[in-house]
């Protein structure tokens, strides 16, 4: 059947943010707020670290976490950012992608095990998870500029909604994954649904939550550029600004800063999802258990 | 008051069980009801009673519904229909609390696929049962390496689960259950995973450790010659029904119908069959005291070579032949114990037939039957042992 009037989603849409923007300002408001409170006190945080201490630590984190090879990335990455001038513009986004990433943790992670939970919450929430994760990133600057004006908050919000959905499909998938036998021998010996959720089931979906926060954390990254648009700082600013300058040195600079960050973060958390044996973690263990044996030798 | 109680225990799969029950009561059997009324019948009408420190095995091969079965007994799966007691409480009637009690403090579970947490290291797995009853760290330690002792995996406390073999692993989840001190033992397959000769150790394992414990221990297996081998008492499941219960001996001598003795069929007869069942009353005897002519008139009497020697009180001192017995009295002694032959063979009323079997190459003599007071209980003779393998009831004592 083909209606011959159109069906007036958009104008729908466009009526409801007005009505939300004005009823609820304040609400908006204390929302921006808190959310520029979070991306202030990460950026000032991370500024306030010397360069040289900063470098140092994050190699011994790549090598703990990692490996040797990403240990010597980072060094070598984090030089470079510092070289090309543009090491408070990647604070600034790593403020940015942090505060998003630890705000759609707090959503996240109780929405997926909400999820895994309830098969209804499971049916609700699957097609929003879609949603958020295909409408076009785009598409969520518009009411996020309304609801929290110009900035990073807004850029942080845009974020959150595009990233969130693989910390909760994975959450989800990881504690539904947990095997029936465990979950059963457990129910034995009288656990509580609680006891079972805290003692076994998210202990045992870490793993795979881990590739969430993985996922979550670059798609992230891959919105630094878009929020540059409506107002965040950082090294999607530059990438913007070299766009509009038709400035190719600028650009090329601002997107490499952001290529090196992302692998760094990915390479990172990638091993908190899987045991690795090249990485210092296996080293310092292997160390501690010679010494054991060694004292009792 | 036995230690549980099962009595009219339903357990129907589908959307309505309740109105399965009935049809059941009337006499229709699982595939009539799955095909006509798409309900899987797990657990049809059973009942039984198994006794403090006893072992109870129950038997199947699988889709029998021995699975369903022993998983109602902990309400793991929620039984449609009837009781359980537990020491005279009914548990299908208990609250989710007073379940959540009787799970910690009653009654432990061990697993096929030994269900142990990945995450946690060997010692933390122990204590598990006890974590969960927020006993504090140290006290459930403690308790937890007592059981790792108990099963001898003394050095294996900080290595995860992936580390061991599966055996190793299963005597972590036998020791996971014994920590809680629950007097009631669900093993659900618990040794099928295991190959042969690991399952051999663990059930002779089970078994001593069963000997100083006392637990009572609910067993399920397909396995026959296991169920045979730990079982004080075997119930035979088929189609979610009990077929037959009762001791070891009973099922194998006297099957119920044709699916118990075609469950039987297959069994390692040498294993099972045991010294009492096969031996013959001692009738070629003589006390020491009544001397050597005696001796020698019964041999002849019975048309026989050698003849045990007991003293008064029926304790065996060894066996003479005629030989002897013609050559000392060709010298003139009267007295019987110096030509006593104590290099006999000996075995105990429980030893099986693959343990007697070896003895004869060692001797030429009969086999003596004893128990613990040295008291001669009965004669085995090789012709008594190949009849004992054939199937053949030996003549009882």
């Amino acid at each position: 059947m083909i209606l011959n009037s159109k069906i007036p989603i958009g104008d729908v849409t466009e009526n409801g943010i007005d009505w939300l923007t004005e009823n609820y300002s304040e609400f908006f408001t204390g929302i921006r707020d808190s959310i520029e409170t979070i991306i202030d006190g990460l950026f000032w945080f991370l500024i306030s670290i010397p360069i040289p201490i900063f470098i140092a630590l994050i190699v011994l984190i790549a090598w703990y976490l990692s490996s040797k090879g990403t240990a010597a990335f980072a060094g070598i990455g984090l030089f470079l950012i510092q070289n090309m001038g543009l090491w408070e513009k990647t604070m600034e986004t790593l403020a940015l992608v942090g505060a998003a990433t630890l705000i759609t943790l707090v959503i996240g992670l109780p929405l997926g095990i909400l999820m895994s939970k309830s098969n209804i919450a499971e049916k609700i929430l699957r097609p929003v998870l879609d949603f958020m994760q295909t409408m076009p990133a785009f598409v969520y600057l518009i009411p996020a500029v309304y609801f929290f004006d110009l900035g990073a908050v807004p850029g942080a919000v845009a974020t959150i909604i595009f990233a969130m959905p693989p910390i909760v499909r994975l959450t989800n998938l990881g504690i539904r994954q947990v095997p029936g036998d465990v979950i059963e021998a457990s129910k034995s010996f009288g656990a509580t649904s609680w006891q079972l959720l805290f003692k076994v089931q998210v202990p045992l979906a870490v793993p795979t939550i881990m590739a969430g926060l993985n996922q979550t954390i670059m798609l992230s990254l891959s919105m630094v550029v878009i929020s540059a648009m409506i107002g965040a700082d950082g090294l999607g600013r530059v990438v913007y600004e070299g766009i509009t300058q038709m400035n190719m040195g600028k650009g090329f600079e601002g997107g490499l800063a952001v290529v090196i960050l992302a692998m760094l973060l990915d390479r990172i958390t990638q091993s908190l999802s899987a045991e690795q044996n090249v990485s210092g973690k296996a080293y310092v263990k292997n160390l501690l258990a010679k010494r054991v044996k060694n004292k009792s030798v | 008051m036995p230690k549980v109680e099962v009595n009219g225990l339903y357990k129907v799969f589908g959307s309505s069980p309740l109105q399965i029950i009935p049809l059941l009561k009337k006499g229709m059997n699982k595939a009539t009801i799955f095909k006509k009324h798409k309900h899987n019948v797990g657990v049809n009408d059973i009942s039984f009673t198994v006794q403090e420190g006893e072992v109870f095995v129950i038997m199947g091969f699988s889709g029998s519904g021995k699975s369903t079965l022993i998983r109602c007994l902990n309400r793991l799966i929620e039984p449609t229909g009837g009781s359980i007691l537990i020491d005279g409480e009914d548990i299908t009637k208990a609250s989710t609390s007073r379940l959540r009690e009787i799970r910690r403090k009653k009654i432990a579970m061990v697993f096929q696929n030994f269900g142990l947490l990945p995450h946690k290291t060997i010692l933390e797995n122990i204590a598990f049962g006890l974590e969960i009853q927020n006993i504090s760290r140290s006290e459930r330690n403690e308790k937890a390496a007592e059981m790792l002792k108990l099963v001898g995996l003394e050095g294996y406390e900080n290595a995860k689960p992936a580390e061991l073999s599966g055996g190793m692993q299963q005597r972590v989840g036998l020791a996971r259950a014994l920590a809680t001190e629950a007097d009631i033992l669900l093993m659900d397959e618990a040794f099928s995973a295991l190959d042969p000769l690991i399952r051999r150790d663990m059930q002779n394992e089970l078994l001593s450790l069963q000997e100083k414990m006392k637990k009572t221990i609910i067993f399920i297996t397909h396995d026959l010659d296991e169920a045979l081998k730990i079982g004080d008492c075997i119930a035979l499941m088929r189609d979610g029904e009990i077929v037959q219960t009762g001791p070891a001996e009973e099922i194998l001598q006297n099957p119920a119908d044709d699916y118990v003795s075609n469950f039987t069929q297959n069994v390692n007869r040498v294993e099972i069959i045991t010294a009492s069942s096969i031996m013959r009353r001692a009738e070629a005897i003589v006390l020491e005291k009544s001397g050597i002519r005696t001796a020698a008139h019964t041999m002849k009497e019975l048309g026989i070579s050698s003849i045990f020697v007991t003293d008064r009180s029926g304790v065996l001192l060894g066996i003479v032949t005629i030989d002897k017995v013609s050559g000392l009295i060709k010298k003139g002694t009267e007295a019987l114990a110096n030509i006593i032959d104590n290099d006999i063979q000996t075995v105990r009323p429980e030893a099986s037939i693959d343990e007697i079997i070896p003895l004869f190459f060692q001797s030429n003599y009969p086999i003596a039957v004893i128990d613990d007071e040295g008291k001669l209980k009965g004669i085995i003779f090789k012709s008594t042992v190949l009849a004992g393998i054939s199937g053949e009831k030996g003549e009882c004592v």
